[in-house]
């Protein structure tokens, strides 16, 4: 039935080199858990993470288990549950570069690779402290006398490429389209990255191409390197549509994860 | 019923009220209580045959975009929506904002989550709410430490947008753009403008025609818990869950 060939988990996380640049979604848009954990165990190094806009837990393990050296990002926290203690701790004692941005300047640096422009430019800004710390980050005069009320500043920011994305998501069809409902921001990532790789729960025997609504909230093939059937793949973060979040276990990590100890027990349980 | 109001329910209540004649209000991350708000109001606009549009980012029932997380940007740009609700880890007297950490950047000393979308927002959305719950010398600052996004701009600076109001457990500010200031408007019945002064790290002028906040009466209040508690508990289960016990 199927016309693409399933991956293991394990090939999925070969895929990700030290320094890598590696996109990550919002917990609202299908957080690769397991592969996630799989990546730590590998001992990955000196990553990139690239935020679509705010990572949460993911992020928060990736720093507390030393993986990354750099992570651009509007903002790193637990949302109910507080802040990212490993993340915080990591700022605070300058052990990672935090690129701070705005959610919408995120975007903007990833369509900018999309329509493969090498810039992008954004209104607002102007003025914070985020733009004045953005060396890579340019202030322009408006050269446009057709648009725009007046010689107004507008701030350009640079096109970003991933080197790999990885996202958990439903289902796909057989012929490896997958389904994103309404997170396009995944369509965004996927196609300003170099190779992308999705875990899903499932295989469905059917084609999203044969029907509009189908064919409408799928990210098609053609950007879609590989994929792996990883039941529960994002818990205990929530899969729109699918499961909610383990309230609980996010809970239990966030005061664990208080201390540098406490951070080591829960990973040692959570890895097993 | 126990018509004992909450803390929580009475900023609600607050919060309500300035949404009245909005018609498209939108609540971003972390942020139960405006968007308990925001689902009140539009609620109470049906009594009045009118229809507010609420998105709330957080939700998956409660929301319009389609279009993926770049869309409440883009919309907002575009100038769809009328409020939307910010809050700080210190706010200044000139209204900046910093949702990133005390100290001096980037050697931080306690870092917070971060800018989320504050620095395109507070520059789009026709009326910012500030909305920070504790009211003390250490969340309203004389200047933060780091600007998110600025109170105001210069002229030359495309900015539509910017902050009308700032809400705090004991007081309610309005804020005036020319001046660069805050005036206190409403105050919370256990508190006096003397204490506020004492409490509040910047300078700010008292309108003259200062009241009590008031009191959401038992309609509103009824509303609130049999109607919009339910909803809140999709998207803020533990805030619903710790206000409501549901």
């Amino acid at each position: 039935m199927k016309s693409f060939d399933e991956l293991s988990l394990k090939e999925i996380v070969d895929e990700v080199q030290d320094g890598f640049i590696l996109g990550i979604p919002a917990d609202y848009s299908g957080v690769p858990m397991k592969f996630t954990k799989e990546l730590i165990k590998k001992g990955v190094k000196n990553l990139k993470l690239y935020c679509l806009p705010l990572t949460t837990i993911q992020g928060d393990m990736l720093i507390g288990s030393g993986c990354v050296s750099e992570i651009e990002a509007a903002a790193v926290t637990l949302g109910e549950f507080g802040m990212a203690p490993r993340f915080s701790e990591a700022v605070e004692n300058g052990k990672i570069l935090i690129k701070d941005s705005t959610c919408p300047a995120l975007h903007a640096q990833l369509q900018a690779t999309e329509k493969s422009v090498p810039f992008m430019p954004l209104r607002g800004v102007i003025g914070s402290d985020i733009q004045k710390h953005r060396k890579d980050w340019h202030v322009i005069e408006n050269p446009m006398r057709s648009s725009g009320v007046r010689e107004e500043p507008v701030l350009l920011l640079p096109a970003v490429q991933l080197d790999i994305l990885v996202f958990h998501a439903p289902c796909s069809d057989r012929n490896g389209n997958i389904q994103i409902g309404r997170r396009r921001e995944l369509a965004t990532l996927a196609h300003a990255s170099k190779k992308v790789f999705v875990t899903v729960e499932k295989v469905l025997d059917i084609d999203f191409f044969e029907d509009e609504l189908s064919a409408a909230t799928c990210l098609p093939a053609l950007y879609v390197n590989g994929i792996s059937i990883v039941k529960n793949g994002a818990w205990p973060c929530a899969l729109p549509g699918v499961y909610s979040s383990d309230n609980e276990e996010i809970k239990k990590y966030s005061l664990a994860a208080k201390t540098k100890e406490g951070f080591g027990e829960y990973m040692r349980y959570c890895l097993k | 019923m126990n018509l004992d109001i909450q803390r929580e329910e009475l900023l609600i209540s607050q919060l309500a009220d300035l949404l009245k004649n909005d018609k498209h209000v939108a609540v971003g991350a972390a942020s139960p209580i405006p968007g308990a708000a925001a689902l009140l109001a539009k609620e109470e606009a049906k009594f009045l045959n009118k229809r507010l549009r609420v998105t709330i980012l957080h939700s998956n029932k409660y929301n319009n975009f389609t279009d993926g997380a770049r869309e409440l940007f883009d919309c907002a740009a575009q100038g769809r929506i009328d409020t939307f609700f910010l809050g700080g880890v210190q706010i200044d007297g000139q209204a900046n904002i910093n949702l990133v950490g005390t100290g001096e950047y980037p050697k931080i000393k306690k870092r917070f989550p971060g800018s989320f979308g504050s620095a395109l927002m507070y520059f789009v959305v026709p009326q910012i709410i500030l909305f920070r719950e504790e009211h003390s010398p250490r969340t309203l600052v004389k200047k933060v430490d780091f600007i998110s996004a600025p109170g105001v701009s210069e002229r030359d600076v495309y900015r539509p947008g910017g902050p009308k109001y700032l809400l705090t457990n004991r007081a309610l500010f309005k804020f005036n753009k020319n001046l660069k200031k805050f005036s206190l408007c409403k105050i919370n019945e256990k508190e006096t403008v003397k204490n506020l002064v004492k409490v509040t790290g910047f300078d700010f002028d008292v309108d003259n025609k200062i009241s009590q906040m008031p009191n959401p009466d038992t309609n509103r209040i009824n509303i609130l818990r049999d109607k919009i508690a339910p909803m809140v508990s999709e998207f803020y289960p533990e805030f619903a869950n710790r206000i409501w016990g549901i």
